[in-house]
């Protein structure tokens, strides 16, 4: 087990170390005069000089990348060219809006996903099971940024339930919180409730079918007992995988999402930097980004193994 | 084995052509069976036309702008109304059909010439080759999609043709995964060896084995992907990083909706329902055809 964790986090290493060299050439690709964006329109040919020194960017470009890896495994990412502060305290202060969105978008979706997924497996090839494939497809193909558009439209400016956008801090103000981040809550989750019941589906038929559970029945449990005690705890351990490898697509759709709602959180940071092309933060945003992704798609493996001894040999690697 | 079948057919034009029709007969009645997917791959036709014959049905000018018809309701003159620019909404539907087939389209078809060969190779030779392509495919992948593309968007500057090119790219490594994959499950498969022993080079194995093999895996992907790549269009055009205004693209129409939903709801109906309908048929015609092609269920 240990000798695999090993595995997986050398093999991170090596993808991490990729990643980093990927991020910095591609900001290096991004058409501008870095030099220009931080000095201004009104700057002359001396102030441009003067910040090409401050920043090393007249450095040739692998002592550039080496100097930047350097600070980043030290946790230093620099500071955004606009605000001046340091892209950590931007990130800190952004991500954990983000995560809530995030942690109230899974809930949402499993909130939806496991019920309807274990009746339509349980029910198979009834009208329940049409239906609940019907809605999943749905979920599927919705794109979710029209979904949000339409969601204001119709809670906001028909009903005008719910506010369109906004957000207040939960620590100030938990009701107002709850009720702004229903929406971003429920388009974000919308993909991911589609994916996890047709995943809950899939594997609850194929535990339906095993052997313990006909032996369960045949020692006289009840359906009830059967599926929810011996049925959902194996069936579950793919949906748990597959929430794992969905993290990247919530990342995304977070990105539209806050778009959408003015949620003020990391994915609207992400294209504000692009927009203002401040290339410190657009560097360090993505390299938390695809770091964060590697790590929990370690975790995800991991906990998989751990959850599945059956395939907690070396064959998991080369699976892959 | 391929070659000799059609060998027959040329000298045997009659029991070539009674073939070719009970094959079809028979692929037509595996497809009615299947209802929801004949529907899908109807409406994803009718897209299609609707794609290549834009200038002809579109009834108005999807750039034309009308000052005395700013933001007016659907009426018999505009069916699904007019836009903040007073321009014909089922117009710049119509044209928007043509700018999202051709980012889903041309996308996934950059991903598959880059990704399958790529995929073929490593899972063919093993070895280092194999080790870097995967290497490289893992810090690819460990960039969310969307998040990849505009990146790259960024990189290249915003346009229908860069938003084609980094959906492509960002899709890429999906292949070059799945193609792997399979080939690894057929190499060692007997057919293959068969192939060998007769003495076919790497290339004839890859290319006229291997390859015909593992093409209805590929194609259902496609499909799968297709509707994806629609969608990251959108959403780049809807953030201002894919097709620029005035260009009627689905995603562009939406964000200039956002502004206008009290006075015009319509203008952020139409765009998202074609959207929707489009992807939504795609996926019910990717089913049907991962199913039809399943040879378990003759």
């Amino acid at each position: 087990m240990l000798e695999y964790v090993i595995q997986r986090l050398a093999i991170s290493a090596v993808t991490l170390a990729v990643i980093s060299l990927i991020v910095f050439t591609g900001v290096r690709l991004i058409p501008g005069d870095p030099a220009r964006v931080m000095a201004g329109t009104e700057a002359d040919a001396a102030g441009l000089e003067e910040i090409r020194q401050k920043y090393g960017l007249n450095d040739p470009i692998a002592a550039q990348y080496l100097r930047w890896v350097g600070l980043a495994l030290r946790g230093d990412l620099g500071e955004s060219i606009r605000t001046r502060e340091t892209v950590i305290k931007t990130v800190s202060r952004k991500l954990p809006i983000t995560m809530e969105l995030a942690c109230l978008s899974i809930l949402v979706a499993l909130a939806i996903a496991i019920p309807v997924g274990v009746l339509s497996a349980v029910r198979r090839n009834t009208v329940w099971d049409y239906v609940a494939n019907g809605l999943s497809l749905c979920g599927l193909s919705v794109p979710s940024f029209w979904l949000g558009i339409m969601l204001i439209l119709f809670f906001s400016v028909r009903l005008g339930w719910l506010p369109a956008s906004g957000f207040v801090s939960f620590v100030e103000n938990p009701a107002g919180n709850l009720t702004r981040m229903l929406m971003p809550a429920f388009v974000l989750g919308t993909t991911l409730a589609a994916v996890l019941m047709r995943q809950t589906r899939n594997s609850m038929i194929e535990v339906l079918t095993a052997d313990y559970i006909r032996t369960a029945y045949s020692k006289g449990l009840a359906g009830r007992a059967v599926i929810f005690r011996h049925a959902i705890r194996n069936g579950l351990i793919p949906v748990v995988t597959i929430l794992g490898l969905q993290m990247g697509a919530l990342m995304g759709g977070a990105v539209v999402t806050e778009q959408i709602f003015v949620v003020p959180g990391f994915g609207r940071l992400i294209v504000d930097s692009v927009f203002t092309r401040d290339y410190p933060l657009v560097q360090g945003v993505v390299l938390i980004t695809a770091s964060a992704y590697v790590l929990i798609n370690v975790l995800v493996d991991v906990s998989y193994s751990l959850l599945n001894p059956r395939i907690r040999i070396k064959g998991a690697v080369n699976a892959r | 084995m391929r070659g000799d079948g059609t060998a027959v057919a040329s000298s045997l034009p009659t029991v070539g052509t009674r073939d070719a029709t009970t094959t079809l007969q028979r692929a037509w009645r595996r497809a009615a069976r299947r209802p929801p997917a004949l529907a899908g791959a109807t409406v994803v036709i009718l897209y299609v036309l609707l794609a290549l014959g834009a200038p002809w049905i579109a009834p108005d000018d999807p750039l034309r702008t009308d000052w005395g018809q700013i933001r007016k309701a659907p009426s018999a003159a505009h069916p699904l109304g007019t836009d903040d620019l007073g321009r014909d909404v089922l117009s710049r539907v119509i044209w928007g059909t043509r700018i999202s087939m051709q980012a889903g389209v041309f996308s996934i078809l950059l991903a598959i010439v880059v990704g399958v060969p790529a995929g073929l190779v490593a899972g063919f030779y093993r070895g280092t080759f194999d080790q870097i392509i995967m290497r490289l495919t893992d810090a690819w992948l460990s960039f969310p999609f969307l998040i990849l593309a505009i990146g790259l968007v960024t990189i290249l500057g915003s346009s229908l043709t860069n938003a084609t090119l980094a959906i492509g790219v960002a899709a890429t490594p999906t292949y070059i995964r799945l193609t792997r994959g399979l080939v690894l499950g057929s190499r060692e498969e007997d057919f293959v060896q068969g192939a060998r022993a007769l003495g076919a080079g790497d290339l004839r194995v890859m290319g006229r084995h291997i390859l015909p093999n593992i093409a209805s895996a590929l194609l259902v992907q496609a499909t799968v992907s297709i509707p994806g790549a629609i969608i990251a269009e959108a959403i780049l055009s809807f953030l201002g990083l894919g097709v620029q205004p005035p260009s009627p693209s689905w995603g562009t129409m939406l964000n200039a909706a956002q502004q206008f939903l009290e006075s015009a709801p319509w203008m952020a109906w139409w765009p998202g329902l074609a959207i929707f309908s489009l992807t939504l048929s795609f996926n019910l015609a990717g089913d049907g055809l991962r199913d039809w092609l399943d040879p378990k269920d003759y």
